[in-house]
């Protein structure tokens, strides 16, 4: 049981992961990869279970809160302009410069 | 203020209990040493007040979480029904809603609540109005019927 | 009651990897990042609920029980939060979102398909 939950948890990170690749826009491309923390957090939990050693469950915890400062990181570094490839933000950092 | 220490002190050791599982003398006392730590950091920040430790929200909010909790099942299967049956079904609105909570911290349950629950999202709080972005029409129009405002604003008094 | 208990966890993590597959499937389908949020919000409540509580079902002992809730508690408070932040940063950003047109330009559009 545990492995077939395990398996189901592989497909949905692999459907993150094609979206990650294919998103069309920067905020696509983070919210795939947040899902795809999410989904890790799950299968460390789960391999816990299958290999009999629940203590797998320490880093899940130490996972999930290093995946939500992440993604935060993230967006604060995508404020600065730098990220971003929209035709009317480059207008709006030429003014800038 | 002092009920809001003693209530931090409580969550800490508990969290401490549960995660480290130890029963020995010397990491009992690292344990105490590690919260006494924390209170004193804390208390130079001056963040320990009713809005880090909401204590009079203790009385009522656990029957709003059974009904959140109902909600939420309900909210998953119309949206995992919905992604099954492609993208003709779907309406995407964009819609401005008005709340009737007064304090700080109603507002920020109200707007996490429709978060939390799938298909409504919460993206800005202007003054009293909250933009929501809901994938079917249908969801803002029972949000407009206001049954989660009423009982938040119950949970206030 | 072991055999209740190993039945009701088993169900539990089905519907779990049920909703967690139909997210990915959404995340895929859905025609904008605003609708795509949605998506990702089903596998963020109650398809990392649903895993969570069947693993409950299998603790050996009330410390990996209370851990369990630990996580859970955790991935429900960090979700919202998430998605809240992205969807202010995408509007900010001039990210519109596609919407629903009029009810009979919608029809005449849907009956091409």
């Amino acid at each position: 049981m545990f492995i077939a939950a395990t398996f189901a948890i592989f497909v949905a990170m692999f459907l993150a992961i094609i979206r990650g690749i294919t998103g069309p826009t920067l905020y696509d491309r983070i919210l795939a990869v947040n899902m795809f923390g999410t989904k890790t957090v799950l299968l460390i939990s789960l391999l816990g279970f299958v290999m009999g050693r629940p203590e797998f469950l320490d880093i899940a915890i130490v996972y999930a809160l290093i995946n939500f400062i992440s993604v935060i990181g993230v967006l604060r570094y995508s404020d600065t302009n730098k990220l971003k490839h929209m035709p009317s933000d480059e207008k709006s950092l030429d003014k800038e410069l | 203020m002092k009920l809001h220490t003693i209530s931090l002190f409580l969550t800490l050791a508990a969290f401490w209990l549960l995660n480290s599982g130890h029963n020995t003398l010397f990491i009992l006392l690292l344990g105490l040493a590690s919260i006494l730590l924390v209170l004193v950091i804390v208390h130079r920040m001056d963040v320990v007040d009713h809005e880090s430790q909401p204590l009079y929200l203790t009385r009522n909010i656990f029957s709003y979480y059974l009904w959140l909790i109902k909600e939420i099942i309900k909210a998953n299967i119309i949206v995992v029904k919905h992604i099954w049956l492609g993208n003709q079904s779907i309406s995407p609105t964009l819609s401005r809603i008005k709340m009737s909570q007064k304090t700080d911290m109603g507002k920020v349950i109200y707007a996490n609540s429709i978060t939390l629950t799938p298909g409504t999202v919460a993206i800005d709080l202007i003054g009293d109005e909250i933009i929501v972005h809901a994938l079917l029409k249908k969801d803002i129009d029972s949000l407009l019927a206001g049954e989660m405002n009423r009982r938040i604003s119950l949970l206030e008094r | 009651m072991d055999m209740i208990l190993n039945i009701s966890g088993a169900l539990c993590l089905l519907v779990g990897s049920f909703l967690c597959i139909s997210g990915g499937v959404g995340l895929l389908r859905f025609p904008d990042f605003y609708t795509r949020m949605h998506a990702v919000g089903v596998t963020d409540t109650l398809g990392a609920g649903m895993i969570l509580i069947g693993l409950m079902f299998y603790s050996p002992d009330f410390l990996i029980f209370s851990k369990l809730v630990i996580i859970l508690l955790l991935t429900l408070l960090i979700g919202p939060t998430t998605s809240h932040v992205l969807a202010k940063a995408a509007m900010q950003n001039n990210l519109k979102p596609k919407l629903q047109q009029e009810d009979n330009i919608k029809e005449t559009s849907s009956s091409n398909y």
